[in-house]
């Protein structure tokens, strides 16, 4: 296991459906542990640690005001992700891109024997 | 312009949908035929396929060796589980970086779609931890500067 990796962890956080929707939550801006727990049907110490989980991958921040810790999104928090997405995403379309290359006289050959 | 999308579905999927302008069987073939496999599975510029073994037959054994240009490589197996001959290869495989990654079920669907074809290659891992570690290990092994300069190439064509 790759432990302490940044995108690790974020894939970690991610792959779970609560923490998706806490994300998706704070995407329309900032809310308390309290306030995220309310959609849910799990009690707040579990929303606590799902929050903990978001923390610490970076993909959320927490910030004290008076009273209030609000949760909101992390600025940069899912580069990592996006980074390693878009080279997977570049190295499978070399590929095709080659292959379309490999099809297009195969094709038209093909089309000249047709009678 | 590319005509792909990768996307990660569920916990445990990575979907590529891609189309060609030839026919099913084609695409097929080109997926199948050891000759014609490392003319263009090979990633980013630089890397080739020195070693391609696929039988095309069902309970058959793939083997791909790739070399990449300052002689670091890796290789994978696997095995052929369901051919539909134009249609569907479902095959698993895994990775030696040089530890074997956990077993990854592909599905590869090819539909007609107009004069073409519209490929959808569906990669099932066993769960959502073994996802994870994929994408990750995929990063750890630092293939990304290759595919980085691949990538800014490319846009220098399009652009």
């Amino acid at each position: 296991m790759i432990a302490g990796q940044p995108l690790d962890a974020t894939l970690q956080a991610l792959a779970d459906p609560t923490r998706r929707a806490i994300l998706a939550r704070l995407a329309e801006g900032e809310a308390t542990v309290g306030e995220l727990a309310r959609p849910f049907s799990i009690s707040q110490p579990a929303i606590s640690r799902h929050v903990k989980v978001l923390l610490e991958a970076g993909l959320i921040s927490q910030s004290v005001d008076g009273a209030r810790r609000p949760c909101r999104l992390a600025r940069g928090g899912l580069d990592d992700l996006d980074a390693y997405l878009s080279t997977l995403r570049a190295a499978l379309d070399a590929s095709y891109q080659r292959l379309d290359r490999l099809l297009a006289p195969r094709t038209q050959k093909k089309g000249r024997e047709q009678p | 312009m590319s005509h792909m999308t990768l996307t990660t579905e569920g916990d445990c999927e990575v979907v590529v949908r891609r189309r060609f302008a030839a026919s099913p069987q084609e695409v097929y073939d080109a997926h199948l035929d050891p000759e014609l496999i490392p003319q263009w599975m090979t990633g980013p510029d630089g890397w080739t396929m020195p070693v391609c073994r696929n039988d095309g037959r069902v309970g058959g054994q793939l083997r791909y060796e790739w070399a990449g240009p300052e002689g670091q490589g890796f290789h994978l197996t696997g095995e052929l589980l369901v051919l539909e001959p134009g249609r569907r290869i479902v095959h698993v495989e895994r990775m030696f970086l040089p530890d074997p990654t956990p077993d990854n079920r592909v599905e590869t669907i090819f539909v007609p779609d107009g004069e073409g074809t519209l490929m959808t290659m569906r990669m099932t891992l066993p769960d959502p931890e073994t996802r994870r570690a994929m994408l990750a290990s995929g990063m750890e092994h630092g293939m990304e500067a290759g595919y980085v300069r691949l990538e800014d190439r490319l846009a220098g064509r399009r652009g």
